[in-house]
């Protein structure tokens, strides 16, 4: 019986929160556009959220191609079709491996920091102090965080896809002797603009979203105490996570399935 | 007499823990009005409610004859254009150089040029002893400096109301002196209105037009300086010489000390 009472107020705040985080965003995004306000706010992140988890993704993206390019050649040339590991490489990445890691990798660098900021400025009265000075917090704060999440990841999951696929090419062709002319040109022919380089996009688009989102709420709610900025930023990184393996498999069955 | 605030029985409690029960005051128009009280009789909440950032459960205040209850968002935004607030904890923005933080109220609020911005953030800094940190960010300021760094901020679009959350709190004796003579003229040059919250006594009710004084969840008195000092009421009379011992009491309620230590369960 405890159980269900238990499930049941879990589901009513869990409802809760989704709910105010719908409104949140809306006061954020949705009003009278302000593009010359907006402009210099959203540059400003971008490098901060971009720019600055650029490194990380660039290098995990490089190994990542290296692990499939090996793993996929010692299991392909068993079967005499190691002319096959270009488009493995570049379908693993660009379907999935791209968007998924990208997305996990920017919860965990990104979005933690966003909550920890974001956290920090309400618990400093920041946010406090710039409603009352008429500024809303959530147009001057979270929205140009939102854009710069939701421009950023899409970006960075194709910078980790491209550099994967070097990553492959490189362990597989100049190491393990894959048939360079191959590699390429059966990877060019099987892979489809529309069916896999678009539906990736469309993956990290949506995670883009809904991670940034995640990490924005968090941190706007966290509560103003080292312990609950802490719980924020952690509760982040999880539920982003989450979010992004299970929509994965959503997305991808209705893809791809 | 013209009232820029007023409250009218106002009500309002954190969870279950109430904090007011029936306050009422009136902050007349181009006066100093200081708020007094013991620490967590709040005040700070009272500044709160006045900006709009809590509302009251029951009764009504009044910024210039508008309910700030109930506004919705947009109005409360335009009405907070004028008034403005120094929060206790200073709030700068850390991410921004003292200088940009003054200017920042400008460029958001106004459409004046750059030169006009550059030398109304120094008259700024100046009157709060700053105008050499201008390129300094908050986290390099002292406690006292930061405060006056949200002080030069807080003054900066000139507003009808300004809400002083313990503006002297962490001051040398000179910026202390300083501070006062500033909160005074502004308000007798500019006609602003101002609140000061503060323990300060001696400095509070030299420049303060009126005085409320908060115990007990409620307002106990409120008038001018001289009569408050002429007020037969222990609690003031306790309040205004600070003595430890008399009705208000220092301690946050608990159960008897002797059965604390003893481990007696309440
Ligand atoms: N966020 C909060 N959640 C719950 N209770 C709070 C919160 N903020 C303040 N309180 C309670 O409200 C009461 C009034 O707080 P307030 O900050 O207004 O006091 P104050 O008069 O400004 O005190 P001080 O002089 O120490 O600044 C306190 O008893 C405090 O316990
Ligand atoms: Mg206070």
């Amino acid at each position: 019986m405890q159980f269900f009472v238990n499930l049941g107020r879990d589901t009513l705040n869990w409802l809760r929160g989704v709910g105010g985080a719908s409104i949140m965003l809306f006061q954020a995004l949705v009003g009278k556009p302000q593009p010359l306000k907006m402009f210099p706010l959203v540059m400003r992140q971008l490098y901060v959220v971009g720019v600055q988890s650029m490194l990380i993704i660039l290098i995990s993206g490089l190994f990542i191609g290296m692990v499939l390019g090996l793993q996929g050649y010692t299991i392909l040339v068993d079967f005499g079709a190691e002319q096959a590991l270009g488009p493995m490489v570049a379908l693993s990445l660009l379907r999935e491996l791209g968007p998924v890691v990208t997305a996990l990798l920017f919860a965990g660098r990104a979005g933690s920091a966003l909550t920890a900021e974001i956290g920090l400025m309400r618990a400093t009265e920041q946010l406090s102090s710039l409603e009352m000075m008429a500024v809303d917090p959530l147009r001057r704060v979270v929205a140009p965080r939102f854009w710069a999440g939701f421009i950023s990841m899409p970006l960075l999951a194709f910078m980790f896809s491209a550099v994967g696929i070097y990553g492959g090419y490189f362990v597989g062709v100049q190491w393990l002797g894959v048939d360079e002319g191959a590699f390429w040109s059966v990877m060019q022919s099987s892979v489809d603009w529309q069916h896999d380089v678009m539906n990736g996009f469309i993956k990290s688009v949506v995670f883009a979203v809904v991670v940034t989102w995640i990490a924005l709420y968090k941190g706007y709610t966290a509560a103003p105490t080292s312990p609950g900025i802490s719980a924020a930023t952690t509760q982040t990184v999880v539920y982003s996570s989450l979010a992004v393996l299970g929509l994965d498999f959503v997305l991808t069955a209705l893809m791809f399935g | 007499m013209d009232n820029l605030v007023e409250c009218h029985d106002v009500y309002f409690s954190r969870g279950d823990t109430p904090i007011y029960e029936g306050v009422s005051l009136h902050v007349p128009r181009g006066k100093v009005t200081a708020i007094m009280g013991p620490s967590g009789c709040g005040k700070t909440t009272l500044l709160r409610l006045i900006g709009g950032q809590l509302r009251a459960n029951r009764g009504q205040v009044l910024f210039a004859g508008q309910d700030i209850g109930k506004l919705n968002r947009s109005a409360l935004f335009e009405t907070r254009k004028r008034m403005s607030m120094l929060f206790q904890s200073g709030a700068l923005f850390s991410d921004l150089t003292v200088f940009e933080n003054v200017a920042f109220p400008l460029r958001e609020h106004t459409t004046l040029p750059e030169n006009i911005i550059q030398t109304v953030v120094k008259m700024k800094l100046e009157s709060v002893g700053l105008r050499g940190a201008g390129q300094l960010f908050p986290q390099e300021l002292s406690g006292g400096m930061a405060r006056r760094a949200a002080l030069a901020r807080s003054i900066a679009l000139d507003p009808e109301l300004i809400m002083y959350d313990e503006p002297f709190a962490g001051q040398d004796p000179i910026s202390m002196g300083m501070l006062v003579s500033l909160i005074k003229s502004l308000n007798e040059t500019l006609g602003l209105t101002s609140i000061v919250v503060s323990h300060d006594i001696h400095e509070v009710m030299s420049i303060a037009d009126q005085v409320c004084i908060m115990a007990n969840k409620t307002i106990v008195a409120q008038g001018s300086p001289e009569e408050l000092r002429a007020h037969e009421s222990p609690l003031v009379q306790q309040f205004l010489s600070g003595a430890s011992d008399g009705p208000v009491p220092f301690h946050y309620k608990a159960s008897t000390y002797h059965d604390d230590l003893l481990g007696v369960s309440r």
